[in-house]
């Protein structure tokens, strides 16, 4: 099971633009490696990430083997109110993986 | 002769990379064919010259109000050397505030990474940047035999 880690501000002022960090472990195998005994080892990669808050679509992005093994995301979000944003991943063997952090927002 | 051309056939370094341009250029015409597209508005921060291509940090911003009306819909990073040149497709909203974002790529040797931006109303962006990669994230033997190193 693949471990996920986020981070979200505590606190907001409303209006303000915060920056949200995802990070889930795994591989991402390419498919272009090959294992010590000479066999090609099988493309194995997290597709799809996205993030949400309280169901409004704030970020996703679709992932290739060209991003790096535990891959890391961060980009930003526009804080009106407070809520929670959930994260999710998608492995190409059907796996979903996700996680929710909540914000403050305050004025 | 066959078996030279065996061999020649072996040892693949330039045709392949050859190869890697030629789908870097199909990935680009199959997503926006012959949309015109402008130079500007992305500013690509990646480094000069990267130790490993195992994980290079990329960070792309575009410039864009971040309204309903006005903003990116879309971001999207091809490197021109790596077996498979699409790298990251990124989707923004006007929640998103910031059409930015942070991520690691492999980089498969010295290349040009060019970055896409579609805006909601349509328009096409565009801007670019070269890379050198002193080992590159695609091991031996395939990839990285043949470069002198």
């Amino acid at each position: 099971m693949a471990q996920t880690r986020i981070h979200v501000p505590a606190r907001a002022a409303a209006g303000e633009i915060v920056e949200l960090r995802a990070m889930v472990s795994h591989p991402m195998e390419t498919g272009f490696r090959i294992d010590e005994s000479g066999n090609n080892v099988p493309m194995h990669i997290v597709t799809d990430f996205a993030c949400s808050f309280e169901g409004e679509e704030i970020f996703r992005a679709r992932l290739q083997p060209g991003i790096a093994a535990n891959p890391y995301l961060s980009f930003y979000a526009r804080a009106t109110r407070s809520g929670t944003f959930r994260f999710d991943w998608v492995d190409a063997d059907g796996s979903v993986y996700s996680q929710s952090g909540a914000i403050i927002v305050e004025g | 002769m066959a078996g030279a051309a065996a061999l020649l056939a072996g040892v693949a370094a330039p045709r392949l990379a050859l190869a890697d341009k030629a789908t870097a250029g199909a990935v680009i015409r199959g997503e926006f064919g012959d949309r015109p597209r402008q130079r500007g508005r992305i500013a690509i921060d990646l480094p000069k010259l990267a130790e490993t291509g195992n994980s290079v940090p990329l960070k792309i911003a575009v410039d864009s109000p971040m309204t309903d009306a006005d903003h990116v819909r879309r971001v999207m990073v091809v490197a021109e050397e790596n077996p498979r040149p699409r790298v990251i497709d990124a989707y923004f909203t006007p929640a998103s505030g910031r059409a930015a974002f942070s991520t690691r790529i492999r980089l498969n040797g010295d290349q040009r990474v060019l970055v896409f931006a579609e805006m909601s109303d349509g328009s096409l962006w565009t801007e670019e940047t070269e890379v050198r990669v002193t080992v590159g994230a695609c091991e031996p033997p395939m990839i990285t035999f043949g470069r002198s190193r």
